[in-house]
């Protein structure tokens, strides 16, 4: 049967046709949706892990136990998953395991640009790159069965464009694999120095074994055309250079990209006049190509960053740019993304954002939005949980300076359990005074809705143990504790002066659900009145100072021909935090 | 010879689900096909993009600029924005939308007047009133499958069964309307 996917539902649909049981993972643009599809399959047991370290290690022990395990994660994931998967590289599999990576060139939805084939280069890890859905599908499978028969893990490297791209795939039917049995064996392992110096011997084998595997494995293929012009390229890059050369050249399409295949390179260099390597980010296969005494054109011609899109191929290749319309480029507008109306993070950082003299130690999610205009409330991010740490080593810092600048850090509720909890537990251990906000929407909001321990509902919709953001708090050592209810503009401003007064440390939880979430049970007993109401303005009262708009709502716009505000009442969803802003009460109920 | 459309709007306007009811009648009608969608981010109003290409065999899933056969813009501004993407001879439908950004609701920025205008000195735009049609049909949301429609009309697939794609892809008691939707789209750039 024929079916359009994603790369990411591919990837998830070769998983269930190789027979895997488990699936572990964090989630992450653009690698969520691999979970999620997961998840659909009634014979993989799917779970969201509170970090990719976690997920990682769970997947660990699935293959040490004996089945085929799958964790997922995007390309920033990889560094928090790191410290396992060095030493696992050492222990070979039991049953298969397979570790996708979604690298972001172009950084759509991400705070870098990092090339995850280097990690399976510096972790001793086979590695394959899919180029469209198809190649996702039997890639994991053929991951499976080489990673059993060569002891060791796979990473899949994607690309932002591989996991959202759609294209026609052919589907199988699963293959149920048996269990393989678990038995002690202490030297594989229990890494432990006398071993791990073993295991290591093993490792330089193995990869000397796969080295040569890779020069007949069928994803890297020449395709003979003219040979004027020889292309190498991995992932969506082929596919790239087949748009701008077509027949005009020859290609090594490389799709086993660790190892690298030596001699396969060396006699595709020898049989063509020019050698272009097309790879995005860094020069990974070209330093390859070029060890192997093969002149190649690579980063020299072609950018390091960002996509290598055909246009940016063309361009660098012919140095004209495609012929584009020109237009007067002043008259467009900026329209970057916002706060939905109802937000529960608009409250709490319109206020934020007036206080004068205080750091805002940001994280990562949708509130990272709070960042740029009207807020501005919002002076640093840098990865999942660094908020709270970072927020730390600053107020230790401006407490040693002695200038009475006060240091508020803000994350999400996922972000919190990710790994915000550590950084807590540093923050009172060190006896820090940072107010640490929490904003708790009940849900992962930036990535599209996933449940997480804080939830009580698992990834496949299951009930289970909500874990309490104010208990475990509490348990770490924090004594001065509030939930507040965000679109209630003077309790936000209450907690905060009652906090930054403090000489120890704070928490804030911000407790409301994203407008945008389907409420549980639990979510329509605990908040009443969710978001039932509408808002409008009474033109009598409007004045048209257009205070209002400065909470920056998109369901808000001012009237340039009568000079009033109005609300769209498709968007409105009655939080009320516009009007707490409206100095004339020109804000009110509808009937 | 592959065709590229460009479906660009703002985010919540539906261009997701146009697209995929595009790229599975495409398929059904054995054309090789590819889409693209950038996600993430752009869900929070920002701007939105579903690049689709099909024919014989589809390599690249994404548009060069300069190489769009078609380009339907759910919104005035968006279109301006995407005419990079727009060939010589293409064709561009535009719904006649307004939509401000916050930076023009917190009054950094000014909607221009002449945004149509603007586009039309480059190109002869098909200007749909596909919000104001859909408001008409009953449903707003539905304005969606109009634009999906001027597709159709525009690059000559109404030999492809879409109501069978519209039954398979969309809620039951949506179905009908959405036939209805689809019709009028193609009347409009008819």
């Amino acid at each position: 049967m024929k079916k359009l996917m994603t790369g990411d539902e591919a990837i998830a649909r070769g998983a269930y046709e190789a027979g895997v049981t488990y699936a572990s993972a964090y989630p992450g643009t653009p690698s969520t949706e691999i979970l999620e599809n997961l998840a659909t399959y009634k014979e993989i047991y799917a779970e969201w892990a509170p970090n990719e370290k976690v997920a990682m290690e769970s997947a660990i022990g699935a293959s040490v136990a004996g089945e085929r395990s799958m964790v997922s994660m995007k390309h920033v994931g990889m560094n928090v998953a790191a410290d396992p998967m060095f030493t696992w590289a050492y222990m070979g599999v039991n049953g298969g395991n397979v570790i996708v990576t979604a690298d972001e060139p172009g950084m759509f939805s991400s705070q870098n640009e990092q090339d995850n084939r280097n990690y399976a280069k510096a972790a001793k890890i086979a590695m394959l790159e899919p180029s469209d859905s198809q190649e996702c599908i039997d890639m994991v499978k053929a991951a499976y069965e080489l990673g059993e028969k060569f002891d060791t893990p796979f990473i899949i490297r994607m690309t932002t464009r591989v996991c959202h791209s759609k294209s026609i795939v052919e589907l199988s039917d699963r293959a149920e694999v048996p269990a393989k049995e678990w038995t002690k064996n202490p030297a594989k392992y229990v890494c432990l120095p006398a071993i791990a110096r073993n295991l290591r011997v093993k490792l330089q084998d193995r990869m000397e074994k796969l080295a040569e595997y890779s020069e007949t494995s069928p994803f890297n293929r020449v395709e003979m055309g003219s040979t004027k012009i020889g292309i190498i390229a991995s992932g969506v890059c082929y596919y790239y250079a087949k748009e701008v050369f077509g027949e005009d050249a020859s290609y090594l399409k490389l799709g086993f990209t660790n190892p690298l295949p030596a001699n396969l390179i060396k006699d595709f260099c020898y049989k063509v006049d020019k050698v272009y390597v097309l790879e995005e980010n860094d020069p990974y296969i070209e330093e390859f190509v070029k060890q192997q005494g093969c002149t190649c054109t690579g980063k020299d011609l072609f950018p390091a960053y960002g996509e290598l899109t055909p246009d940016v191929i063309r361009a660098c290749v012919t140095g004209t740019p495609n012929k584009t319309m020109e237009f007067d480029k002043t008259k467009l507008i900026g329209r970057a993304p916002t706060f939905c109306a109802g937000c529960p993070h608009r409250g709490l950082f319109y206020r934020l954002g007036k206080r004068k003299d205080i750091m805002i130690s940001g994280d990562i999610g949708c509130y990272t939005l709070a960042a740029g205009k009207p807020y501005q409330a919002m002076d640093s991010t840098v990865c999942m949980g660094a908020s709270i740490s970072i927020g730390h080593g600053a107020q230790r810092a401006f407490n040693a300076q002695g200038n009475g600048r006060r240091v508020v850090t803000v994350l999400g509720d996922s972000t919190f359990f990710h790994t915000g909890i550590n950084s807590l537990i540093n923050t009172v251990y060190n006896k820090s005074n940072t107010v640490n906000i929490i904003l708790d929407n009940r849900i992962t909001g930036m990535t599209g809705h996933q449940n997480n321990p804080g939830t009580g509902y698992t990834a496949k919709g299951e009930e289970t143990t909500l874990i309490k953001i104010e208990d475990l708090v509490r348990a770490i050592g924090v004594k001065h504790v509030y939930v507040v209810n965000p679109n209630n503009l003077q309790e936000v401003d209450d907690t905060l002066d009652k906090c930054l007064a403090l000489d120890e440390p704070s928490v804030i939880i911000t407790r409301w659900p994203c407008v945008l979430k389907k409420f549980s049970k639990e979510d329509k007993s605990e908040f009443t009145d969710l978001f039932a109401t509408k808002n409008k303005v009474d033109p009598e009262k409007c004045v048209g100072c257009r205070l209002c708009l400065k909470a920056g709502c998109p369901a808000m716009s001012y009237d340039k021909a009568n000079k009033k505000v109005t609300i769209n009442r498709a968007q409105c969803v009655g939080c009320d935090v516009c009007t707490q802003v409206c100095p004339k009460d020109a804000i009110v109920k509808e009937d | 010879m592959t065709k590229s459309i460009l479906l660009v709007g703002v985010g919540g306007q539906g261009t997701i689900l146009a697209s995929k009811i595009l790229t599975n009648g495409l398929m059904e009608a054995g054309y090789d096909v590819k889409m693209s969608e950038i996600h993430g981010m752009s869900q929070r109003g920002g701007s939105v993009s579903s690049q689709v290409r099909y024919g014989e065999k589809v390599m690249s899933p994404v548009i060069e600029k300069g190489k769009a056969d078609i380009i339907v813009s759910f919104e005035k501004m968006e279109a301006l924005r995407s005419l990079d993407y727009l060939k010589e001879d293409g064709t561009l439908v535009v719904n006649n939308e307004e939509i401000p950004s916050m930076s023009v609701i917190t009054g950094e920025e000014t909607y221009p007047d002449d945004v149509l205008e603007e586009i039309e000195k480059h190109v002869k735009a098909k200007v749909v009133d596909a919000t104001r049609l859909a408001r008409e049909l009953g449903n707003e949301k539905a304005a969606n499958i109009i634009l999906l429609g001027t597709i159709i009309k525009a690059m000559g697939l109404e030999h492809i069964d879409w109501d069978s794609i519209l039954e398979a892809n969309i809620k039951p008691q949506f179905v009908e309307l959405n036939k209805k939707a689809l019709k009028v789209g193609m009347d409009a750039v008819a």
